[in-house]
C-alpha cells in the first residue's frame, strides 16, 4: 500500500459552492476520508480542472482519485484516467437538484453531501485500478454452425471484414431451407414478383472464399474454452478435427411444424401438404404446371394459414412464425403465374406481411389470388381433392371450400440443441446414480449443437417457445453465453431478408467478442471493463452457488471442484459475488469491501434526531440513471436517503444489508430492473435472483428484532424519474411511522 | 328470372366475381379489397346498411350472387365519398356500390320500390325526355308514386313551399304543359342511345 497516494478533488461549479460549504467538504475528505490531497476547483470538468487532475497523476504520482462533483454517469469523457482507480460523489445530481430549495434544508443538504463525500473517499481506498485478465486467449477466428442463409452470410460478412471463418454444416451441401426453395419472396423494388433464391451463388461464394474453411456433412462434437480461446471437435464421419476459434455464431435455422401433428387439418392425407412440401411440387414442375404427388395437375388450391401456430390451447405452437403469410402469397403466385386460372384460396385470420409485404400482398391480389378471413376448422378427402370446411370470419357463417390440394403454413420450431430446464434435473438424477437418468441423458446430448462442456449444460440457455436468444428488443443475437451468438430463425422466427440482417448482426458481434477477448475485456453490456472476478479460493466453501447462479454459464469447476471462472466468458455483473455466502469474490474495483466500506462511513445520527437513514442500492443501468434524471428534471426526493450505484441488484450480497441494518439505517431500498418473463435485466437473471435472495431476508431481520418493512425491493425502468421520487418520499414516510432503527448507537 | 339474368348466370358460371370485373362499374378493384373494414366504419349510414361495403367485398368473392344483387344496401350510399377519401387500399369503394346497384337494376334483381331506385329511375326517365330536367314534373311524379289519394295528400303537405318557390319565382306553373328543353333534344336521345350501345359491347351485354 506504500505506493498508493489518495486526492480527492472537488467542484464547486453549477451552484455546488453556492448551496453546500465546501469547506467543509474539504475538511471531511482530509480528516475523515485520509486524502493525502484535496484541492478544491470552481470548474473542474473544464480544460484547466482536468489539467490540475492529470499532474498530479503524473507528477505527484497520485494513483487513487476521488471526484467529488456531479453523477458518474456525467462527464466521463473530462474525468477519464485510464491509469487510477477512480471514484465519484454526486454531489450535483445527487445532492444539489435534488434537496428542497430553501434555508429550511441546509443542514439535511450539507450532510447529504458530507456523507457522499465520506463514501466516495471510503470506495476509492478499497478500489485497485483494473488491469484486465491477464489469462486470455487471443485467437479471432470465427466458428459458424449452420451453412444455411444465415450462416453463409454470417461466414461472408465476417470474412469480408477480414476474420478467418469456419463453418460447419450437418447436410451434406451448404444452402439449408433456402436451397429447397423453387423462390424466394421478393426482397427488391417493386416487391411484386417472387425472386430466385441465388442460394447457388452464395454457396459457391463461400466454398471459394480464401478466409472460409468449409466442413460439409460434420457435426460439432465438443465445445470447450471460452472466448478467444474456442477448442472445437468437428465430427466428419468418422473423423475428428479440432479447430480453435474465438466466438462462433449459431446458425442451426429451424425444422418445419410436424404436419402429423395436425390430423383435424388433414396432415397425414394424401392431397395435403406443408409449404416445404408445396416448394418440393414447384421444383419438380419447373415453372409449369403444378401436379399433385398422384400427377393430377392442380387446378384449386386452398393454403390455410396459422396451421399450428398462434394456438391457445396449448396443443401446438402458440407463436406467429412471421414468414408463412408471405410464403403463402408467393406460392399461391406460382400456380397464379403458370395459368391464372386456377383457383387459388389464401385463408387468413390475420393476413402479416411484415417489411414490403404489403406491395407483394397487393401484387398478388391483383394476379387474382382470392384471400378469404376465415378459420379453418377441418380437412377432408372429398372427390378427387378435399374439402375444407371454415367459418368465414367476415360474413360469420360456416362454409366449406373444394380443392384439388390444400397447403397448410405450418410454423417455424426452433433448431437450439438441448434444453437446459429439462436437461439439468435429469443430469442431477445421473449424477445420483440412476441408470434410467443416465439413458435419458444420453438420448438428451444426441440433439445437442454445440456440445458445450460447460457446468451448465451442452447448449445455449432457450429463451421463449424455445428459441435460442436473451431478449428479442434490448440485446438481439446476445444469447446467455459469451462469444456464441445467434442468427436467424433459431433466434426468433423469421423470413430469409431477415435472417440475412440478423446474420450480419451476429457476425459483428462475434468480432466484437474475439476484439474485447484479445484484450482481456469484458463484451456487452459492460463492453471494455477490464475488472474480472477473482476468488479467495482458501476461503471458499465448494457450495456452487456461484457456478449455478451465473447468468451466463461462465463458471465451471475445476478438479478440486473449485469454482473457475472462465473470465472471458464472464460479464462482470457480479451475481457470483452477491451469490457467494463466504464473500471470497470480488473485482478490482468492485468488491464486498468497496460498498461495505461506503456504507460504513455514512454518519449515522442518533435515535432521537428524526432524521432517518435510508440506503438505496441502485443498479447503475436503469434505476441509478432515473435518480440522475429526478436530479436534472429537479423533481424534489428526501435527503435522508444515501444512493450506492451496484453493478446489477444480482451483485447485492446480503451481508450489505445486515451491515446497513446493524450500522443503524433505518430502512433499505432496493432498485433494480424489472424481473420475469419479460425481464429488462441487463444481466438477464440478477433482478430476479435479488429479488428471491431478498424473500429470504426476514429471518435475519427477525434475528435482529426489526421490522420486515425495513427491507423493501422495488422495480424501476430508466424512465421512471418521477416514480423513482415518489418510492423515495413513500418510503420516508413510512419509515417515519414505523419509527427509527432501535440499532443505532452501538457502533 | 329475366332474360339478362339467365344470360349472365350462362355466362359466367358460378365466378362472380369476374362477372362484377367484368360489367359493374369499377368492379375489377373488388379484389383489392383487404377486409381492413374502414369503409364500413366511416359509412355514416353504415348501420343501417344491410351489409356494409366490406362484407359486400367478401360476398363477391365468395360467389353469393344472388345475396349481393338482391340487397338493398348499395341503395343505401348517399355518396358523401367517406370511404373512398379513407380506403387504404384506394378502392374508388362509392363508384363500386353506384356500379352494384346499376347493374342490379339493370338485371331487375334489385328490390321493387325501393325508394332510392324508384326515385333515380324517376329521375332518369324525365331526363333523357327533353335533355333537361323538369322540376315540376319530376316532384308531381315523386308525389304520386304511391297513388293518387297519396299523391294529393302529399301535395298538400308541400303546399306551402310550392306557393313560397312560385312567388320566388322558382317554379313556374306552366311547365306543367311541355316545358322547356335542350336545343337539341333528339341529338341528345342519340349520344345517349350511342354510349349505352358501347358499355354494352364492353360489358358483354351485346358480341
Amino acid at each position: 500500500m506504500a505506493d498508493n497516494k489518495f486526492a480527492a478533488y472537488i467542484c464547486s461549479g453549477c451552484g455546488i459552492g453556492d448551496k453546500i460549504d465546501i469547506g467543509t467538504l474539504e475538511k471531511i475528505a482530509k480528516k475523515e476520508g485520509k486524502m493525502a490531497e484535496v484541492k478544491v476547483h470552481p470548474f473542474l470538468c473544464s480544460t484547466e480542472g482536468v489539467q490540475l487532475i492529470s499532474d498530479d497523476i503524473a507528477n505527484e504520482a497520485v494513483t487513487h482519485v476521488c471526484i467529488a462533483a456531479c453523477s458518474r454517469r456525467a462527464k466521463t469523457e473530462a474525468f477519464y484516467f485510464p491509469t487510477v482507480a477512480m471514484s465519484r460523489a454526486n454531489l450535483r445530481e445527487g445532492v444539489l437538484w435534488v434537496v428542497a430549495e430553501g434555508d429550511a434544508h441546509d443542514e439535511v443538504r450539507q450532510e447529504m453531501a458530507d456523507d457522499y463525500v465520506r463514501m466516495a473517499c471510503a470506495e476509492v481506498k478499497k478500489m485497485k485500478l483494473p488491469e484486465g485478465n491477464p489469462n486470455h486467449g487471443g485467437n479471432k477466428r470465427i466458428l459458424v454452425v449452420g451453412g444455411g442463409m444465415s450462416g453463409m452470410t454470417s461466414a461472408l460478412e465476417a470474412a469480408d471484414a477480414g476474420y478467418d471463418v469456419v463453418i460447419v454444416e450437418k447436410q451434406a451441401l451448404l444452402g439449408g431451407w433456402g436451397a429447397k426453395l423453387w423462390k424466394r419472396v421478393p426482397f427488391k423494388a417493386p416487391y411484386a414478383e417472387p425472386q430466385d433464391t441465388g442460394v447457388a451463388e452464395l454457396a459457391a461464394k463461400v466454398s471459394s472464399h480464401p478466409r472460409i474453411k468449409v466442413y460439409v456433412g460434420s457435426t460439432v462434437a465438443e465445445t470447450a474454452g471460452a472466448p478467444g480461446r474456442f477448442n472445437i471437435k468437428i465430427a466428419q464421419d468418422a473423423d475428428i478435427v479440432e479447430e480453435t476459434v474465438g466466438a462462433i455464431v449459431q446458425a442451426t435455422g429451424f425444422t418445419s411444424y410436424d404436419i402429423a401433428k395436425l390430423p383435424e387439418l388433414g396432415g397425414g392425407q394424401a392431397n395435403v401438404t406443408d409449404q416445404a412440401g408445396l416448394e418440393a411440387l414447384a421444383i419438380a414442375a419447373n415453372g409449369a404446371a403444378i401436379k399433385r404427388a398422384d400427377g393430377k395437375v392442380v387446378e384449386s388450391v386452398v393454403f390455410v394459414q396459422c396451421a399450428g401456430q398462434r394456438d391457445d390451447t396449448g396443443k401446438h405452437l402458440p407463436y406467429c412464425s412471421g414468414h408463412c403469410c408471405a410464403t403463402s402469397i408467393k406460392q399461391a403466385m406460382y400456380f397464379k403465374d403458370a395459368n391464372p386460372d386456377i383457383n387459388t384460396v389464401v385463408m387468413y385470420q390475420d393476413l402479416r406481411v411484415p417489411g414490403m409485404g404489403e406491395d407483394f400482398y397487393r401484387s398478388a391480389q391483383d394476379k387474382g389470388v382470392t384471400f378469404t378471413k376465415g378459420r379453418a376448422s377441418g380437412v377432408e378427402s372429398s372427390g378427387s381433392g378435399c374439402r375444407v370446411s371454415f367459418r368465414d370470419l367476415i360474413l360469420d357463417e360456416d362454409t366449406s371450400v373444394e380443392a384439388d390440394l390444400v397447403v397448410l403454413a405450418t410454423g417455424q420450431v426452433p433448431s437450439a440443441g438441448v434444453d437446459l430446464e429439462a436437461w439439468n434435473p435429469v443430469v442431477m438424477a445421473a449424477d445420483g446414480g440412476a441408470e434410467d437418468a443416465k439413458q435419458k441423458k444420453a438420448e438428451m446430448q444426441k440433439i445437442s449443437i454445440l456440445n458445450l462442456n460447460y457446468r451448465q449444460g451442452p447448449d445455449m440457455p432457450q429463451f421463449k417457445h424455445g428459441f435460442a436468444d436473451s431478449h428479442f428488443i434490448c440485446f438481439p443475437y446476445e444469447t446467455r453465453r459469451t462469444g456464441i451468438y445467434a442468427a436467424g430463425p433459431v433466434r426468433r422466427p423469421m423470413d430469409m431478408l431477415q435472417a440475412t440482417e440478423d446474420a450480419t448482426g451476429a457476425a459483428l458481434k462475434a468480432i466484437q467478442a474475439v476484439e474485447n477477448a484479445s484484450l482481456g475485456r469484458a463484451a456487452h453490456p459492460r463492453s471494455g471493463d477490464l475488472s474480472f472476478p477473482t476468488a479467495r479460493l482458501e476461503g471458499c466453501t465448494q457450495c456452487k452457488r456461484c457456478t449455478v447462479e451465473c447468468p451466463f454459464g461462465a463458471i465451471d469447476e475445476d478438479e478440486r471442484r473449485f469454482p473457475k471462472f472462465n473470465e472471458e466468458r464472464c460479464r462482470r455483473c457480479g451475481t457470483c459475488m452477491g451469490a457467494c455466502p463466504v464473500r471470497v469474490i470480488s473485482f478490482e474495483n468492485y468488491s464486498v469491501d468497496t460498498v461495505g466500506s461506503q456504507i460504513k462511513s455514512v454518519d449515522m445520527p442518533d435515535e432521537f434526531s428524526e432524521k432517518p437513514r435510508i440506503l438505496i442500492l441502485a443498479c447503475e443501468n436503469d434505476a441509478y440513471p432515473a435518480l440522475d434524471m429526478t436530479g436534472l428534471s429537479r423533481t424534489v426526493y428526501s435527503a435522508f436517503v444515501r444512493v450506492i450505484p451496484v453493478r446489477c441488484l444480482g451483485s447485492v450480497n446480503t451481508i450489505w444489508i445486515t451491515d446497513a441494518l446493524n450500522a443503524g439505517y433505518d430502512g433499505v431500498m432496493m432498485m433494480g430492473c424489472k424481473k420475469g418473463d419479460d425481464y429488462q435485466c441487463h444481466f438477464v437473471k440478477g433482478s430476479e435472483l435479488a429479488h428471491y435472495r431478498m424473500s429470504k431476508i426476514g429471518d435475519t431481520l427477525t434475528q435482529l428484532g426489526l421490522e420486515p418493512e425495513r427491507v423493501v425491493t422495488h422495480e424501476v425502468a430508466i424512465t421512471d424519474n418521477t416514480r423513482v421520487a415518489q418510492y423515495i418520499n413513500d418510503y420516508v414516510a413510512q419509515i417515519n411511522e414505523i419509527g427509527m432503527s432501535p440499532m443505532k448507537g452501538f457502533n | 328470372m329475366s332474360n339478362q339474368n339467365q344470360q349472365a348466370v350462362a355466362r359466367y358460371h358460378n365466378n362472380f366475381l369476374r362477372e362484377v370485373e367484368e360489367r359493374v362499374e369499377d368492379g375489377d378493384w373488388v379484389k383489392m379489397c383487404m377486409q381492413c373494414g374502414v369503409c364500413a366504419g366511416s359509412c355514416p349510414l353504415g348501420s343501417a346498411w344491410e351489409h356494409t361495403p366490406q362484407k359486400i367485398f367478401m360476398m363477391i368473392r365468395a360467389g353469393k350472387r344472388d345475396e349481393v344483387l338482391k340487397s338493398d344496401a348499395m341503395w343505401m350510399c348517399t355518396s358523401c365519398y367517406n370511404c373512398i377519401v379513407r380506403c387504404p387500399r384506394k378502392l374508388p369503394i362509392t363508384h363500386i356500390m353506384h356500379g352494384l346497384a346499376n347493374y342490379a337494376h339493370r338485371l331487375d334483381m334489385a328490390p321493387k320500390g325501393q325508394p332510392t331506385r324508384v326515385i333515380a329511375k324517376l329521375f332518369w326517365d324525365n331526363l333523357v325526355k327533353t335533355g333537361r330536367v323538369n322540376e315540376l314534373k319530376f316532384s308531381l311524379a315523386m308525389y304520386f308514386k304511391d297513388g293518387f289519394v297519396q299523391g294529393i295528400k302529399n301535395a298538400m303537405a308541400m303546399q306551402s313551399a310550392g306557393l313560397s318557390l312560385v312567388k320566388a319565382k322558382r317554379l313556374n306553373p306552366m311547365e306543367i304543359i311541355g316545358g322547356h328543353k335542350c336545343k337539341d333534344s333528339s341529338g341528345i336521345k342519340k349520344m345517349i342511345a350511342r354510349a349505352r350501345e358501347i358499355e354494352d359491347r364492353k360489358k358483354g351485354f351485346t358480341s
